[in-house]
């Protein structure tokens, strides 16, 4: 080859390469950050029919409306109390569920556990929240039993009780999730040295001791940078689960910033309403990633950036 | 000190079997209830065996327009929406993984910096409504062809590739398509099934689509139609009484509800049955995007 000849294939193939990735990055320019820009919405009292340059500019308005409204305290509450509570409550669940997994001694069994735990994770929301609702209403197995057990003398709807909606949730999702949650950790146990235990055995440590002494140890880097996930998400519910379980009289435990965006913004069409709120929680939750990963640099010197 | 190990061993399985009965007792409680007569079922006590049994609840979905409808865009939008997404993200995620790439050093940064901060859903629906593809069939499609999270983890796995098998094939004249094509897809089957299984999933189960950005029945998919019957009684009554006139007079026992839970077990199916070969793949998948974090 001459040294036209490979320069001039060196150039196609860099276009080659090129044509690969600009239509990556055309596609993000547009669904990612045309909304970003979309985000000067927040200051200026959009319209539909002027378009979004020509919309007045009215400065933080709709912040301080929201913050105002008395629905605001509310709506906040109920985000972070559902995802702190998840925290408390479901992030060691997985973990748990995890080491108690790769304690099982018979491998077909272990098997069968984690086939029969992730499955949950892979039902659609509606229809997985849809059972729950049934199983749930006053015909359901839930009120059956708390008949038989004799807690309750005739028919319970447990939707209805609006404060009892958190623990509903919860547990839900819980069972939808818990078992999926748990392969990484799988993973990464099944990943420790086995020689770390054998030598554990030796020096005759006992089966707790292992568990606490060498597996959450060796795992330690995949909890922090899960962690690091969750505390940054949590303004973050996401919408479809909530849409499925939510009903007129548990709203007041219901409603989060992800559905209230949804509800003001598109059912109601107050556009830049809506996307101040939705503004503020995309702030929030690069501040406390930004927050977590510092935090977590400094206490275990590991992180995500 | 043995003794012990043998009383956490019992503990710990029969902790697992309550689990797994936890885990499967809803997928179950809502089987037998499709199997059951709804009249009978509007009783109440069907919980573990189906009481009267029969298959007519089944048989009315296929006298309902609206459901069949609502089944065949969800089939398309899955088929269509996850080999054109697989294919673009493997494509792009390949070129971003080549050494010889000029440019990264601002494409990175801009792929990466959506993974942490989005404009968030109002500006999202206008755009989605500025560029027509609002109540258009392609917005099942277009919106989602590129998923950063998963050209990440199709990264990852490019990169554990032999570098001196493209460099032999440079060498050797090829281009860049051709190393693509001929040999790192042929190679990435692993990688590429459990992004496939993953995408097919996620199509077949989002509802919130459907919900924000069609207004027409017809693009209606089933998980939204589902989500309708359940979360609105009003809806839920149309189930099988609006539709009476499609129904023959045969099916007599079904009710709105009985025909819900058949919908919904015919819903799922298609996830049951892909269970086996996803379970297969997705550990690998998801194992191999998050060593790295």
């Amino acid at each position: 080859m001459t040294k036209k000849q490979k320069d001039y294939s060196k150039l196609k193939n860099q276009l080659q390469l090129q044509s690969m990735v600009i239509p990556g990055i055309i596609f993000l320019l547009i669904f990612a950050y045309i909304p970003m820009y979309g985000l000067v919405m927040a200051f200026k009292e959009y319209n539909v029919f002027t378009g979004l340059s020509d919309s007045p500019w009215i400065g933080f308005k709709f912040f301080i409306e929201f913050f105002k409204d008395p629905y605001f305290i509310n709506v906040m509450r109920n985000t972070i109390f559902l995802n702190l509570a998840g925290l408390i409550i479901g992030f060691p669940a997985p973990i748990i569920l995890a080491i108690l997994i790769c304690e099982i001694r018979s491998i077909r069994f272990k098997r069968v556990v984690q086939t029969v735990s992730y499955l949950p994770h892979f039902l659609s929301w509606v229809i997985f929240g849809g059972i729950a609702l049934e199983m749930l209403s006053p015909n359901g197995i839930l009120s059956y039993f708390m008949q038989m057990i004799g807690l309750s003398s005739k028919p319970v709807n447990f939707m209805s009780q609006a404060d009892r909606f958190w623990i509903i949730y919860i547990v839900i999702i819980m069972i939808k999730n818990v078992g999926f949650s748990s392969i990484l950790y799988i993973a990464a146990i099944t990943g420790i040295d086995q020689q770390m235990f054998d030598a554990a055995e030796i020096d005759g440590a006992s089966r707790f001791q292992k568990i606490l002494r060498i597996t959450v140890p060796s795992i330690m880097g995949t909890i922090v940078i899960l962690l690091i996930f969750q505390i940054s998400a949590i303004l973050n519910t996401g919408i479809e689960q909530f849409l499925v379980l939510q009903n007129s009289l548990n709203l007041s435990w219901s409603e989060t910033i992800d559905t209230y965006v949804y509800k003001v913004g598109l059912r109601q069409g107050r556009y830049s309403f809506a996307a101040s709120v939705g503004f503020f929680k995309s702030v929030v939750s690069v501040i406390l990633l930004v927050i977590a990963n510092r935090v977590s640099r400094k206490v275990t010197g590991k992180g995500l950036f | 000190m043995r003794q012990k190990a043998e009383i956490f061993d019992y503990v710990n399985i029969f902790l697992m079997t309550i689990i797994m009965f936890i885990m499967v007792y809803p997928m179950w409680y809502i089987i037998v209830g499709a199997f059951n007569e709804g009249a009978d079922y509007a009783r109440g006590g069907v919980y573990f065996w189906a009481r009267k049994l029969t298959i007519e609840n089944f048989q009315a979905i296929f006298y309902q327009k609206a459901i069949l409808q609502a089944f065949w865009i969800t089939i398309l939008k899955s088929g269509i929406g996850t080999i054109t997404s697989v294919f673009f993200t493997t494509w792009v995620a390949f070129g971003i993984t080549r050494p010889k790439l000029k440019g990264k050093k601002i494409y990175i940064p801009v792929i990466m910096f959506t993974m942490f901060f989005s404009g968030g859903l109002i500006p999202y629906f206008i755009l989605i409504s500025d560029i027509g593809l609002y109540d258009n069939f392609l917005v099942y499609i277009i919106p989602t062809l590129f998923s950063v999270w998963y050209m990440i983890i199709i990264q990852s796995f490019l990169r554990e590739l032999p570098e001196a098998l493209m460099e032999a094939a440079t060498i050797d004249g090829a281009s860049e398509y051709k190393i693509f094509f001929a040999i790192v897809l042929p190679l990435s089957k692993p990688v590429l099934a459990s992004i496939t299984l993953f995408t097919v999933v996620g199509h077949w189960n989002v509802y919130f689509d459907s919900m924000m950005f069609t207004s027409s029945q017809h693009l209606e998919t089933i998980q939204y139609y589902l989500r309708k019957v359940i979360s609105d009684p009003g809806v839920s009554g149309s189930i099988s009484n609006a539709g009476a006139a499609e129904i023959p007079d045969s099916l007599n026992t079904i009710t709105p509800q009985s025909v819900k839970f058949a919908t919904m077990v015919v819903t799922a199916l298609p996830i049951i049955m892909v269970y086996p070969f996803l379970q297969k793949y997705f550990v690998k998948g998801l194992t191999i995007g998050a060593v790295k974090g």
